[in-house]
């Protein structure tokens, strides 16, 4: 069963035929051809996909294309002002904080809502006062992006990047 | 000595040149490349372990709007040959037999992805099911020894008397080790994308070498090598499961010629992956070590029990690291298979070292302890002058500076060999030490050109690929230098069998192979065209002969260091820092060098703490088949991972002085966190992983 | 994965409706846990029914105290809720260590509730299992039952319940509202789960058609000193092997009240019954220098001494009290071939986040 939907994406409106089956992630790469987020488990599993959606950083592998008609979406991609990259994406390439480069996007958006996530006060599981505002150190930049594997084993460099990215 | 490039380029930390489409995501990997109505592939896998097809129903499949065809064994394309050795396992839809719980026994072809998946689901199989038999263990009956193990290494060696020496020591230590079947997962799952037409096949495949993909697909297919081409500019990830193409690159060039010349997408799933593009073999080891009180080895054994598939020998060369590493007179290692209806067992990051090492520097620690000596000064006391093994001197073998500017930058000097003797805050502290190690591997066959474009750029063609090695970047620079001109001058071309012959990414030895064969054509292309060249100017050249090799025992070396924290109440394992130290020729690039060192320790690390498939017997698949449920370890597990070479060149092994870092990293590295954990709680854990179920009674 | 039909529903009553008049039929919230199932062919859905742009997105203080937590509330958006932190502690730690950040930002109050187990052979369609094909035999009950249940499992099903939300809600002795086809109900949260008996395939005891609307959350001072661990071998982004929620209450130097829960031990959020009970009246000993070197019987402690450092609050003989609390509800526990460590696991998490508690309360008074 198809299902005729909106959806903008990296700024742009596109409109779409979808099976209701297919999902946001499945729709922005076969059905849009927007490659940036990636099918690493497809399953929430790994985080690769994970794209801004609605403004906040989100997987798109579990969730219906059919039931975000209308949704905000932005990629790795749309972070990025034309050559001019994003200041997190910036800092993962002077922190080298990628290797093969396919949970980078997701690490990047995941990245990049996390510290909105943190400007608006939000807590993680290793926050120690659950009362105060968080403190961004490195153990709860580890802990806010746990959500996004890396196989090649970036994390050291990722986190760096996260640092630098967020002055 | 081969005449080493004069380092300009190489030895500078620049930046990924690949970095930019990397990090908004515009790198095209094997799915993502743009063809033109595409159809899309579902895999049906067999649920037996082992038996026979009596019967497949694909109506309902295909009654379905928007299935193409349902290929099966009974339909499917006879592929060309006989079927045998190594092709067993490529050996897809040619007969009704299953071999292993999730063989390919049938593919989709279908208008959409959803369609495509559901119409898998609706194929009907009936089986004759036979006895299944996947269970590992060291005291089978039917263990055998193979002929050789992986890279052309003999099963056993015997040097002296270890049976005496053994008998002979003042201490001896003698445990067995087991490492479980594990998975590379690289973060792309296997894809591929094929087009079948009047030229022939063309393959966008996430592989980690285009050649060896045309080289094993075209006489299965009946073409040409000229007419497979295939394409792979970005790959997600391989860690050795990419070695080789695997049962789906024949799946999908078997649809491919029932479409009219349509392309096909197959993206293995992260659930199918466990089935079907190989793992690394569990192993039983045995170690032996005989000593005298002072820690000096007289006697090493290191026997291994480890698993294949029955359609497909592969035997991990666990063992070897046993025969070079250390400089006891008594040596003997063994390895024996126990052929089981598994999937097909395959390449992952260091194989044969990293499970080996486990085992083997644990056991040099246990040594440690039996001695009362520190674990550092030990390995220093059992330094070989030249390699036990072959009797040859090593080209540069400075593990003890490893081990001692290791020590000093951690601060080991402080370290109380005492276990379970330090709590802070509700944790056991511990810290651990290991050596690591890994053969410079140079594979032969490279060729590449140069080119002088008219925009006066030197255009350098190989079919080399980038896996997140660093490629792109490492492989320009050494076109830099041996051309002799600043980087920005050079345009890479790599990923593509267009491209003249290059080996695999493997064996770390990639960059050696293809950096070798750049420096080639660059001096031929010197040589017809000098310093300045016209626009069009073309040349090809091959790898200078290294005739060192065969004088000179070929390694790098380092020494790894963990510190581990071990909560005191519930068992779990933290790991706040790691340091490596290691000992690899020259560095190309040292931003994307520490980068895959600190990769395979983080790797080494998870292998330590989290990783185990876990084989139903009942079943004989892989409980735990997904990334939920197979972990790796993600942020939170990998905090302070740091990494540092000593610096040198090693004008033996190749014209850059180059030997390979891709692996050296993972070998060591779970010994050293498995002594930390030993050394925090006084639990010592011999098969891994090492998980707070261990550390209780 | 058939094909199905989406509805997005605009009314609640009409939802139900929906759902209620066809078996095929579910409600969708975020699908972090549907979808999943679809994939695998674990749901089999006709009808998807999206009830996640229903107004339950609120979370309201509630006359006279407590608050009500809409069905749609994204689990991010409740776990940074002021009210939560500050008089919930326990359910903010609890859906902080539950899956990711970015699936918490789209998973809902009432998904979270009914996600079902991750029972790798409930997961694997391949595989027989009572919960998914009812009959079929359980394959963990001989098979690799690493992580499932210690407690109240049957010979038809060992799985446990995934969610640590709801071992929080457990404790916080939290309601959960149901609108069905004969109108809206309250369902404690105790009684919401079962336990496997011979009818695994039903987690809880809602029927077809069921809508949980909202969930509310009593007001309780002693919540105010809660708390929750989960143990587990990856540090994030993993289910729990064992997992402790507890809320204490102490007067003059004893327990008075206390609340405790576990997750990853049973078919359903285990309240602890029987070691609140044995809790009730523990003297809070606060003799200094106290080792507590017998706190536990896990091989590191043996060889290391003491658990986590309490120089005051919570005493030798206290540890040994809140132990023998363990015990009791422990005692009953029927371990399996491969999860026999949850039992020690899961006491001496229990008695860490006890001593945990009872160390803050000291430094309030």
């Amino acid at each position: 069963m198809d299902a005729s939907i909106r959806l903008r994406v990296d700024g742009q409106w596109r409109t779409l035929d979808v099976d209701t089956r297919t999902t946001l992630l499945d729709a922005l790469r076969e059905r849009l051809g927007v490659t940036s987020p990636k099918k690493g488990c497809d399953h929430g599993q790994c985080g690769s996909c994970t794209v801004l959606l609605d403004g906040r950083r989100a997987v798109t592998c579990l969730a219906l294309a059919v039931a975000h008609d209308g949704a905000e979406i932005v990629t790795a991609e749309g972070l990025a002002d034309g050559e001019d990259l994003h200041p997190v994406q910036r800092a993962f390439l002077e922190q080298d904080g990628l290797q093969c480069g396919y949970c980078t996007p997701g690490q990047v958006c995941s990245a990049v809502g996390m510290l909105e996530e943190v400007k608006a006060g939000w807590p993680s599981q290793v926050t120690e006062d659950l009362a105060g505002p968080p403190e961004l150190d490195d153990e709860e930049i580890r802990e806010r992006m746990s959500g996004n594997l890396c196989r090649c084993g970036a994390y050291p460099n990722i986190v760096a990047a996260i640092r630098q990215g967020a002055r | 000595m081969t005449e080493t490039i004069r380092a300009r380029a190489m030895g500078r930390p620049l930046e990924r040149l690949d970095g930019r489409d990397k990090v908004v995501g515009q790198a095209p990997y094997a799915y993502e490349q743009q063809v033109t109505d595409p159809l899309y592939l579902h895999p049906v896998q067999a649920v037996i372990a082992r038996g026979r097809i009596n019967a497949i129903d694909t109506a309902d499949a295909e009654s379905l709007p928007g299935v193409v065809t349902v290929l099966t064994h009974l339909n499917a394309p006879r592929l060309t040959g006989d079927g045998d050795g190594d092709d067993r396992e490529l050996w897809v839809l040619q007969s009704d037999e299953v071999h292993f719980r999730g063989q390919f026994i049938g593919v989709v072809v279908a208008e959409t992805s959803e369609i495509a998946r559901h119409a898998a689901d609706l194929v009907r199989v009936e089986y004759e099911r036979w006895p299944h038999d996947v269970e590992l263990s060291a005291d089978r009956d039917d263990l055998y020894a193979p002929d050789k193990v992986n890279a052309g290494h003999d099963t056993d060696t015997d040097v002296g008397d270890v049976a005496a020496a053994l008998a002979d020591a003042p201490v001896v230590v003698d445990h067995t080790y087991r490492t479980p079947m594990e998975y590379n997962n690289p973060m792309e799952p296997h894809a591929t994308v094929a087009v079948w037409d009047a030229g022939g096949l063309t393959m966008y495949d996430s592989t980690q070498g285009v050649h060896v993909v045309r080289q094993r697909l075209a006489p299965l297919f009946g073409l040409d090598p000229g007419h497979v081409r295939v394409v792979a500019p970005h790959v997600g990830g391989g860690f050795g499961s990419k070695g080789a193409p695997h049962a789906h690159n024949v799946l999908a060039g078997l649809a491919a010629q029932v479409t009219g010349g349509r392309p096909v997408k197959l993206a293995v799933t992260r659930q199918q992956m466990f089935s079907v593009v190989g793992h690394r073999t569990p192993t039983i080891q045995r170690i032996g070590l005989g000593a005298e009180t002072d820690g000096r080895l007289t006697a090493l054994v290191h026997e291994v029990v480890e698993h294949t598939s029955r359609i497909v020998e592969y035997a991990e060369q666990t063992a070897v690291v046993s025969r070079m590493m250390y400089a006891a007179p008594n040596r003997r290692t063994r390895h024996r298979l126990a052929a089981l209806d598994v999937p097909v067992p395959f390449w992952m990051r260091a194989p044969g070292e990293a499970p080996g090492a486990f085992a083997l520097e644990v056991a040099m620690d246990e040594l440690a302890v039996a001695c009362g000596l520190d674990p550092v000064e030990l390995r220093i006391r059992n330094e070989p002058d030249v390699d036990p093994e072959s009797g040859r001197p090593f080209s540069g073998r400075r593990m003890s500076e490893c081990l001692r500017e290791g020590a000093r930058r951690f601060g080991w000097e402080s370290r109380d060999p005492t276990p379970a003797a330090r709590l802070r805050d509700g944790w056991l502290e511990g810290t651990g030490v290991a050596a690591s190690v890994y053969p410079r591997i140079m594979q032969t066959g490279n060729r590449a050109w140069v080119r002088y474009g008219p925009d006066g750029r030197y255009e350098v063609g190989i079919g080399a690929v980038d896996i997140g090695t660093g490629t792109w970047t490492a492989l320009t620079q050494i076109a830099a230098d041996a051309l002799e001109v600043p980087v920005e001058e050079v345009r890479l071309r790599i990923g593509d069998t267009d491209l003249p012959e290059a080996a695999v990414a493997g064996g770390s030895g990639g960059l050696s192979a293809w950096g070798s064969a750049v420096v080639g054509a660059a001096r031929a292309f010197r040589e017809k065209f000098g310093r300045h060249p016209s626009a069009g100017d073309e040349a090809t050249g091959t790898a200078p002969e290294s005739p060192a090799a065969e004088d000179f025992s070929m390694y790098s070396f380092g020494a790894q260091f963990a510190h581990v924290r071990v909560h005191a109440d519930t068992g779990e394992i933290r790991v706040p820092r790691m340091l490596g130290v290691f000992t690899v020729g020259r560095v190309v690039n040292p931003r994307t060098a520490r980068s895959q060192f600190v990769g395979a320790m983080t790797m080494g690390l998870s292998m330590a703490l989290h990783e185990e498939a876990v084989l139903d017997p009942r079943f004989g698949h892989v409980v735990n088949h997904d990334l939920a449920t197979y972990h790796i370890a993600t942020h939170a597990d990998v905090q302070d991972v740091d990494a540092i070479w000593l610096d040198e060149e090693d004008p033996r092994s190749n014209p850059m002085g180059i030997r390979g870092i891709g692996e050296i990293g993972i070998v060591g590295a779970a010994a050293a966190v498995a002594n930390a954990v030993h050394h925090a709680t006084g639990v010592r854990v011999r098969d891994l992983p090492i998980t707070p179920d261990k550390l209780f009674h | 994965m058939r094909p199905l039909e989406y509805r997005r529903a605009e009314d609640p009553r009409r939802a139900v409706t929906a759902v209620a008049g066809r078996p095929g039929a579910m409600f969708l919230g975020a699908g972090t846990n549907l979808v999943d199932h679809l994939k695998l062919g674990v749901a089999r859905p006709d009808l998807l029914v999206d009830v996640s742009h229903l107004p339950y997105d609120k979370i309201e203080p509630r006359p006279g105290g407590g608050l009500r937590i809409g069905a749609a509330v994204r689990n991010s958006d409740l776990a940074a809720h002021p009210l939560v932190r500050q008089h919930y502690p326990v359910l903010a730690q609890a859906l902080l260590s539950g899956a990711s950040p970015q699936l918490r930002n789209l998973a809902t109050t009432a998904g979270n509730l009914l996600q079902r187990t991750r029972c790798p052979y409930f997961q694997d369609v391949t595989t027989p299992c009572n919960k998914r094909e009812p009959g079929t035999g359980c394959s963990a009950l001989e098979g690799y039952n690493r992580e499932h249940a210690v407690l109240g499992a049957s010979e038809h099903c060992v799985a446990v319940h995934p969610s640590d939300m709801a071992v929080a809600l457990t404790v916080l002795d939290a309601e959960v509202r149901v609108l069905g086809s004969g109108g809206e109900r309250t369902i404690p949260i105790t009684e919401l789960y079962r336990l496997p008996g011979d009818r695994p395939d039903r987690d809880t005891v809602l029927k077809h058609g069921d809508l949980i609307t909202a969930v509310d959350l009593p007001g309780l001072p002693m919540a105010a000193h809660s708390a929750y661990r989960k143990v587990r071998e990856r540090a994030s982004y993993a289910f729990a092997l064992v997992s402790v929620a507890a809320a204490v209450q102490v007067r003059d130097g004893a327990i008075t009240d206390a609340r405790v829960a576990f997750g990853g031990l049973a078919h359903k959020p285990w309240r602890a019954y029987r070691a609140e009970e044995a809790l009730r009246g523990v003297r809070v000993s606060a003799a200094p220098g106290d080792t507590l070197a017998e706190a536990t019987t896990a091989a590191p402690i043996a060889a290391g001494g003491a658990a986590s450092t309490g120089e005051n609050a919570g005493g030798t003989s206290t540890v040994e009290d809140l132990r023998a609390a363990a015990d009791a509800e422990l005692a009953d526990a029927r371990p399996l071939a491969h999860n026999a460590f949850k039992i020690p696991m899961a006491r001496n998490t229990f008695v860490a986040v006890l001593r945990g508690l009872l160390r803050e309360e000291g430094a309030t008074r």
